[in-house]
Order: C-alpha cells, then sequence, then structure tokens
C-alpha cells in the first residue's frame, strides 16, 4: 500500500508522525501501522489536547486504531495553518506520561445462544469459556460501527472463534460477541455475524444522556458474570450510565 | 396544528446540516443529502442555513396544511403541485390552510426539500433535527414519516399571503444533468494498480439500484489493489469513495458509517456532494481530480456568492 504519508505538503510533524488530508475537510494524523497500547495512549493524549484546543475551524475530531482524523472548516482554516497549529501538541507527547485510563465495568449474563458452539469449537466447557472471557482485560480502542460500538482489544486467544457463515438478520441491542480475534458490545439491534455469548443490560449508547455513550476510546473495560436475576434487576433500573 | 402527512412517499425524512461533535462515539452526522438546496431553501425564507426541513426522495409525499405557512422547495424537480397546480420551485410560496402539497414525476435529480419559515416543531436532539433511521435517532419519532403524522410549526406565518415574484437564480444551483464528480485521491489511491489509476479517472461508473443514504454503490470494471492487504479500521466521511475486495466502489454518504476498513480511492470534493446526492440509481458519473487548494478555492467562491444571496433576500422581506 502506497504511503500517503510522503506527501508532506510542506510541514513535518515531529516524532514521525504521518499526516496526510482526507478531502478538503479531513487532517489524519496517522502514527504507526500496526495496534499497539502506545500509540492508543498517544492517541489518547492528542484527544485530550483537542477536547481543549482553541484553533478556531475544527468540527469534531475521530480516534481510531492508528490514527486520529480532525475534521476541520476550509473556510474557516486551512489544512496547512491545522498542521502548524499541531506541531506543539505533537511535540509535546514526546516524553509522554502514561495516559490515566478510566476503567469501566459490563455487567453480562453468559447465556448466549451460541456460547455452546464456541465451547465445542475450542473443546472447552462453557464455564470454562465465561472463566476465560470474563478474567480478560480489555482496552477500548475505538467507537464505530454503529453508535456506542466499541472496538475491544485483548481478548484471549483460546476463545477466537470464527464468524457466522450465514449472519443473523437481527442481533438484539446489548448482545456480547467473538468475531475471530475481537469481542464486543452491539449498542443497537443489527444484522451481524459475531458469535453471540451474552447479553449486557447496560444501554451502551442512550440518547438521552449528556454524554451518550457509555464507553469512550482509552477505556479499560472489565466484563463481569451476573446472574438472570441481576439482569433483570439491572435492565429494569434502566442503565448504568 | 401545521401539516399532516396524507401520504408517506418512497423516503421522506427530517434533516438539517447534520448533527456534529459525536463521530467519535460512532454516531453518524446523517442531515441532508444535498445540504446546498437545503441552504438555499432556508436563505429563501429568511431562515437560518441549519433549519430542518423535510427530504423527499424521488416520489415526493402528500401533505395537508392544516394552518398557512410559508415555504420554499428546493433541490430536485419531483413536479410539486398545490391543489392540483404546479407550485413554482426556487421562491417563497405561501401554502393556506386547507390546502394539498403533493408531488408527480420525478423530472430531475432525486431529492427536494420542502423548507417551512421558522421550522418543524421537532425537539433537537444532541444539537440537531436530523433522522438517523438506522438507529432511530433523531428527526420525527427517529423514522421516515408516515401516513398520519402530524407536525407543528415552530411558529405563526403573519406575513404577505399572495404571491411573491422573485426567485433565487437558477444559476446558484448546479446543473443536475452534470455527469462529472470532481474529486480528490483518496488517503489509498496510490495502493491501487496503475491501470486502476488511470481507469477511475476515465471510466464511467453506474449507480446501483443499492444506494442509499448510507451509501451509493457503483459498478465498473472492477478497481484492483496493488496487493490485498488488510487495513485496520479508521475515520471515513461523507464522499469518501471505498473500494471493497470485490472492486466495486461505494460512495459514502450522509448516514455513513464514522468509521471503516476499505481502502479509499479517492474522496468527493464537498463542493460536489449535493450534485451526487442528486443522482438516482442507474445514472452514470465521471470523475475530475481536483487538487485540496482548487477544493477549497470553490468552497469559498460559493460562500460568497451564498453572502451577497442573504443580503439580497434581507431586503426582499424588508
Amino acid at each position: 500500500m502506497g504511503s500517503p504519508h510522503e506527501r508532506s505538503f510542506g510541514i513535518t510533524l515531529p516524532n514521525s508522525i504521518g499526516h496526510y488530508p482526507l478531502g478538503d475537510q479531513g487532517l489524519v494524523l496517522s502514527f504507526a501501522d500496526t495496534i499497539s497500547l502506545d500509540v492508543n495512549a498517544q492517541i489518547r493524549q492528542i484527544a485530550t489536547c483537542l477536547d481543549s484546543w482553541l484553533q478556531p475551524g475544527i468540527i469534531e475530531y475521530v480516534p481510531a486504531y492508528t490514527t486520529i482524523t480532525i475534521y476541520y472548516d476550509p473556510l474557516l482554516t486551512s489544512y496547512n495553518d491545522l498542521l502548524s497549529a499541531l506541531q506543539p501538541i505533537v511535540r509535546d507527547i514526546a516524553e509522554n506520561q502514561e495516559y490515566k485510563r478510566v476503567k469501566k465495568e459490563i455487567p453480562i449474563y453468559y447465556n448466549g445462544e451460541d456460547l455452546a458452539y464456541v465451547a465445542q469449537y475450542h473443546g472447552l466447557s462453557e464455564q470454562e469459556v465465561v472463566r476465560i472471557h470474563s478474567e480478560g482485560e480489555y482496552l477500548v480502542y475505538m467507537l464505530g460501527f454503529v453508535p456506542g460500538f466499541p472496538y475491544l482489544g485483548g481478548m484471549d486467544s483460546r476463545i477466537a472463534t470464527p464468524r457466522k457463515e450465514v449472519p443473523r438478520l437481527k442481533i438484539e441491542a446489548g448482545a456480547v460477541g467473538i468475531a475471530g480475534q475481537q469481542t464486543g458490545v452491539y449498542p443497537i439491534a443489527t444484522p451481524g455475524g459475531w458469535q453471540i455469548i451474552g447479553h449486557t443490560p447496560l444501554q451502551l449508547f442512550d440518547i438521552t444522556q449528556e454524554n451518550p455513550s457509555l464507553l469512550e476510546a482509552g477505556d479499560r473495560v472489565a466484563f463481569i458474570p451476573i446472574t438472570y436475576d441481576e439482569f433483570v434487576q439491572l435492565k429494569n433500573q434502566g442503565n448504568g450510565h | 396544528m401545521g401539516i399532516k402527512v396524507v401520504k408517506a412517499g418512497m423516503l421522506t425524512t427530517v434533516q438539517d446540516l447534520g448533527r456534529y461533535g459525536l463521530q467519535r462515539y460512532g454516531m453518524p452526522v446523517s442531515g441532508a443529502m444535498d445540504s446546498y438546496a437545503l441552504r438555499l431553501g432556508n436563505r429563501i425564507l429568511g431562515n437560518p442555513d441549519n433549519e430542518a426541513a423535510i427530504e423527499c426522495t424521488l416520489l415526493g409525499p402528500t401533505i395537508y396544511f392544516e394552518q398557512g405557512q410559508l415555504i420554499a422547495i428546493t433541490g430536485a424537480d419531483l413536479s410539486p403541485t398545490i391543489d392540483g397546480n404546479p407550485l413554482p420551485m426556487w421562491r417563497p410560496f405561501f401554502i393556506g390552510a386547507g390546502s394539498l402539497l403533493s408531488f408527480g414525476q420525478p423530472k430531475l435529480g432525486c431529492r427536494a426539500y420542502i423548507c417551512f419559515q421558522g421550522g418543524l416543531d421537532i425537539p433537537e436532539l444532541m444539537g440537531s433535527r436530523s433522522t438517523y433511521s438506522k438507529g432511530q435517532i433523531g428527526g420525527w419519532q427517529g423514522r421516515p414519516l408516515q401516513e398520519g403524522d402530524k407536525i407543528a410549526f415552530r411558529r405563526y406565518y403573519v406575513g404577505k399571503e399572495e404571491a411573491f415574484h422573485w426567485a433565487v437564480d437558477p444559476n446558484l444551483y448546479p446543473d443536475l444533468a452534470t455527469t462529472v464528480i470532481r474529486v480528490m485521491e483518496g488517503p489509498q489511491f496510490a495502493g491501487f494498480e496503475s491501470e486502476a489509476q488511470k481507469s477511475f479517472f476515465s471510466d464511467v461508473f453506474t449507480m446501483s439500484n443499492n444506494s442509499d443514504r448510507m451509501g451509493y454503490r457503483l459498478t465498473s470494471k472492477p478497481l484492483r489493489l496493488k496487493e490485498q492487504k488488510e487495513l485496520l479500521s479508521t475515520a471515513v466521511t461523507f464522499g469518501s469513495i471505498q473500494v471493497p475486495p470485490d472492486g466495486n466502489a461505494i460512495i459514502l454518504m450522509a448516514d455513513h458509517p464514522t468509521t471503516g476498513g476499505y481502502p479509499v480511492i479517492a474522496q468527493v470534493a464537498t463542493i460536489d456532494l449535493p450534485l451526487l446526492a442528486q443522482k438516482r440509481p442507474n445514472d452514470r458519473v465521471r470523475f475530475e481530480r481536483i487538487s485540496l487548494d482548487e477544493a477549497h478555492n470553490l468552497l469559498k467562491r460559493q460562500h460568497a456568492q451564498l453572502k451577497k444571496l442573504k443580503s439580497a433576500i434581507a431586503l426582499k422581506y424588508e
């Protein structure tokens, strides 16, 4: 894949951070070619700076695995002005202190329709699958796909399971699934091919909240096994925001 | 009291200029597909640009006015009529209580906007009145309009009710018969075979039937990468032209997901998104390369024109 980083637009950024335009309203900062905790921490630091940035013409930013995309209004700023203004921010993350991560717990009732399949696929018992899944600690690398959907890293490869050959037409909101090396929670009902191992009573995306997303990129996530009664109780309480 | 939907039409949704600031949580922007037609409609009425209007798709709705209101219809020519008589577009038009607004044959373009002076009485959700149907969020109850829906106006109309004899200069709006869409190279352009890099700018692309507010699927000779490589998901935007492994491009539109993992061969210039949004299934387009500077200059020129229009219209209502 050709490297877009080579188009320098006259300005290079410190710390070998690349940059390239996404159309006429997007500027992408590109940190690496592979996913890592360090890269995620760097992107979180930039995002935190952008939250209080007073640069005119900034619309919003979208962090991802190895990039952060800044959307701007070209009537108020330009690509090069933005790059110049980003220089000090990018330079300051050089000697970064460890980014302080927020830890969030997601209760899961492990009753998924594919739990038996996942167990059988690996020659494990269902209890072992639940134990492995709920003992792990996960990192929210990014949100995307649908509102509030977390791309989680950190799943134990012992329970990595290929997607279903025929996707389900409807996966309920709150379903917890496995797809290859990934695990995730569906915030809204949608078709999908993930192996469903459980359900959370929490609402991951709640439009009535000022911050509608339960999770934020950079958060740590732990899955807590709960019983059916606890599931019903939490569900009736509304959501755990 | 306001309007009552008598017939829903093909896909009729409430849209403003979109919901910004939440893409980091995976929340799409949505908003008018042809934001320029919406802006012009709002300007005609003296509304703020971002006022929500009704976006009609090919087959427009039938709407009963329980109350009089000043409206303007812009965008595609979907043959609007008022009580059976042709309704002129691109100008303010007073619709009296008890009148029926309907649409006939789609003549040119795909999406028309019914703008209301003072706007519709619909709550803002996360800073916008736009409808994101897939997530059942925003707009009118999170969904396209249906028969029987009643939406109130936010303001009574108190101005003149006689015909208005001025309209917006049609040259301000793009000629919808134009088939050339201007684009910039996308982040992964260089990753495509040189044959694909050439044919992208010379071939004709056809809009497939499988095109909606989320994306337009194009058919063409397949566009091939030099080497197939899994990409990590990253932000994508309105007008990103993605190429999945089958080689047929998809242009992301207003309801696009916030992130994607397919290579982006090109990005439609913002200036031409309205024109693109007016293309229908089976329409054909070609892509022309422009630079980032050119794209910005085109937007600045348009902005200057809109500014002039605003002051000209303000005089009309004095």
